[in-house]
């Protein structure tokens, strides 16, 4: 049997990434949020214990008696998800485990349906991450609307029509309530910049306390785009500034990716069916909500202080490209 | 050591006895007294384990599924409309075969808003897959809450302990508490082979398809009727150790040659038991008082109800739209048997009405005729009632 000398940082750099989910699950092709779920997972490692909300997530890692989990995992209910979280971190703090809880939910389980647990489980202090993977609609059930759908957007219950120009209402503000909370860190991410999600994740697994992240994350599906294009059209919500990537500390912002060239919401838009109405001709309502959208992501871009002074290895336009693990010496 | 406590109180201390790493509750009348003794037994010292107070009900049977999940022995307790707004999470805690305890100080249900005693929220989960057992009095409530932990961890079933609301839970009766030494003899601390654990990853909650479903459901129905030999060895074992039955199954005493039957379940016992030696000038009459109501102990019933002509089934709750709902059970347990006794079945005290001793000679009068009444609330006032209401019930059994 022949050795190998290899030096620690060499080591570090070869040594296989640990998995938290296996490939062989049962996500669509260009899944966004099994792309999260896997980078969430690798970043906070092994000695985790996992609450999961009824939802894709849930159904397409564990068909009986197939599970893509090598963590310890649990799905109980759609609505409980805070609570089932909360309830392991008493059990692990009682135990005297050092065992960190993730908890797992969609939009619809976090911003609607478990919001109270949610709630609750923030409010106590649990020892917690939460991590939302919206992508923006109720997807399992087959795309109806939800508080977290942006405004416009179609879905099978927000149709447009001739009375409708998709969902009426507003996307709700989720981080800013959550952080209402007085949590210690509070963030926003997207699936289209693998390396910004690793160190939040790592920065809010280090804290002692209840921790979130909102994840966006594109559905082929629900959005109607090509599942090829799914990073692309992640990209483009946070560059046009539809979906500001923010970190907040005691609900104080302490920090945004920066857009280093704003690019116009139609150029987002344009690439999902969910907003093919926005482009219907000679609809001046269409006209209408365009610049209804572009000036919600102005608004963004201001309110968040997001636009950039210059080129920045870690901007809009670079993190993407930051290699695994973020920028390294040599 | 007998020492005057309220039921409440007595509960908590023996929750306190059992260890329980994880407690997590929501206040609701009648059940609040229990948590907020737990609470102060924390805040003293006395007591080491994580109390969570929770924003509701279905949190508080959430939390403690995580936790138990996580290997935690946990506690809960709730009622009436609290036992309805977990009842999801209850059939959930039972499907994923997570041993725990609970106390549902039973409450009427809402609307008519009522806080008063009867059976109907711990009816209403009947078919949640728990084990229920229900207590004539304080210091039953406070064997089978200790009984409870042994028979949940054995058959990975959880529990639910019914005590009457108010009627238990606010009462002062002198009741012996065990001691700790007894208890730990009883119940070795919770070892749950499904506990999760990074060391040793598992899934838990996963998607069932047409091919696994009934094989799940069949199991879980065979662990309740399983379950019928756990709880009765417990009660033995108990029996063993602290001098006391907390009734097994069931309970049935009187004459053998008795040939009346009143069956019921909870405290009202009690009240039948001190009016059986009140009114000594009616017929012999044997008291059958179900402990364990699921898994639902047919064959003992039926070994109770031997030589019965008539029995009478009385429940503090019942299935609008058809009647008693132990009563219709009652029938098809004893229809196997050779000479079925006439069963007559009546809901009482509903709602926290009274049930005075004096009934009992009118349930003697009722079935004096030979004949079977139609199930009926008892001591219903027509004239409480608009006068367009008062000619229902009329085209009874239509």
């Amino acid at each position: 049997m022949s050795t190998q000398e290899i030096s620690l940082e060499k080591l570090r750099v070869r040594q296989p990434r640990f998995e938290g989910i296996e490939s062989g699950h049962r996500a669509c092709l260009g899944c966004g949020e099994a792309l999260a779920a896997r980078l969430v997972t690798e970043a906070a490692g092994p000695d985790v214990m996992i609450a999961n909300a009824t939802g894709c997530l849930e159904i397409f890692t564990t068909p009986w008696p197939e599970s893509a989990w090598r963590l310890p995992w649990m799905h109980s209910l759609f609505e409980n998800t805070g609570a089932i979280a909360a309830g392991m971190e008493s059990a692990l703090k009682a135990q005297g485990k050092p065992t960190k809880v993730l908890a797992f939910g969609g939009d619809g389980g976090t911003f609607d349906i478990g919001f109270q647990a949610l709630s609750g489980m923030l409010e106590r202090g649990h020892n917690v991450l939460y991590v939302c993977f919206d992508n923006e609609a109720y997807m399992n059930t087959g795309i109806q609307r939800s508080s977290s759908t942006p405004h416009a957007a179609m879905t099978t219950t927000s149709p447009p029509g001739s009375e409708r120009m998709g969902k009426r209402h507003l996307k709700k503000d989720i981080l800013s309530i959550v952080a209402s909370h007085h949590i210690p860190y509070a963030a926003t991410s997207s699936v289209a910049y693998p390396s910004d999600i690793r160190k939040k994740v790592r920065r809010a697994i280090a804290i002692e306390g209840p921790t979130f992240m909102q994840i966006h994350c594109p559905c082929p599906l629900g959005w109607g785009h090509e599942g090829a294009h799914s990073i692309e059209v992640a990209r483009l919500a946070v560059q046009t500034g539809l979906f500001p990537v923010i970190e907040l500390e005691r609900r104080e912002l302490i920090g945004s990716m920066p857009i280093r060239e704003p690019r116009p919401v139609t150029e987002y838009l344009a690439m999902q069916q969910r907003f093919r109405h926005l482009f219907a001709k000679n609809d001046s309502r269409a006209v209408e909500e365009l610049a209804h959208i572009q000036a919600l992501a102005d608004h963004n871009i201001k309110h968040f202080n997001l636009r950039g002074e210059g080129a920045d290895a870690l901007d809009s336009e670079g993190a993407d490209t930051v290699r695994r693990g973020g920028m390294r010496r040599s | 050591m007998l020492k005057a406590l309220e039921g409440s109180q007595a509960i908590a201390e023996t929750v306190m006895l059992c260890r329980p790493q994880v407690v997590a509750a929501y206040p609701i009348t009648p059940q609040t007294h229990i948590v907020e003794n737990i609470a102060k037994l924390v805040a003293n010292g006395r007591m080491n384990c994580e109390f969570v107070s929770v924003e509701s009900e279905f949190s508080a049977a959430s939390l403690v599924l995580g936790a138990a999940s996580a290997g935690s022995r946990c506690y809960t307790a709730s009622a009436s409309q609290g036992i309805l707004l977990m009842s999801e999470v209850l059939y959930n805690i039972a499907g994923l075969r997570v041993p725990m305890v609970m106390t549902c100080a039973n409450r009427a249900i809402s609307a008519p808003l009522s806080i008063w005693n009867d059976q109907q929220d711990s009816m209403a989960v009947r078919d949640a897959g728990w084990i229920q057992l229900y207590c004539a009095d304080n210091q039953e409530a406070v064997d089978t809450t200790i009984q409870a932990y042994r028979i949940s961890e054995k058959t990975e079933l959880p529990v639910m302990v019914c005590v009457d609301g108010f009627t238990l839970t606010h009462t002062l009766e002198p009741i012996d508490i065990p001691d700790q030494d007894m208890v730990d003899a009883f119940l070795p601390p919770f070892n749950f082979a499904r506990a999760l654990n990074p060391r040793n990853p598992i899934s838990v909650g996963t998607l069932v398809s047409p091919d696994f479903y009934p094989e799940a459901r069949h199991s879980h129905h065979h662990a309740l009727l399983d379950a019928i030999t756990d709880i009765v060895a417990a009660d033995a074992d108990w029996q063993e150790l602290s001098g006391r039955s907390a009734g097994g199954l069931l309970a049935a005493d009187g004459p053998d040659d008795a040939r009346i039957g009143i069956l019921t379940l909870g405290s009202i016992y009690g009240t039948l038991s001190a009016a059986r030696d009140e009114y000594t000038d009616l017929p012999s009459t044997r008291l059958i008082r179900l402990r364990a109501y699921r898994p639902f102990p047919a064959d003992a019933l039926r070994r109770a109800c031997e030589g019965l002509t008539d029995l009478i089934v009385l429940e503090r709750a019942l299935s609008p739209g058809y009647g008693g709902i132990v009563a219709a059970e009652v029938h098809s347990a004893l229809a196997a048997m050779d000479s079925t006794p006439r069963i007559h079945s009546f809901a009482v005290g509903l709602g926290g009405r009274d049930i005075p001793l004096e009934l009992y000679r009118k349930l003697h009068d009722t079935i004096s005729s030979g004949e079977v009444a139609p199930f009926s609330i008892i001591d219903v006032d027509l004239d409480k009632l608009p006068m367009e209401d008062r000619g229902l019930g009329r085209a009874v059994n239509g």
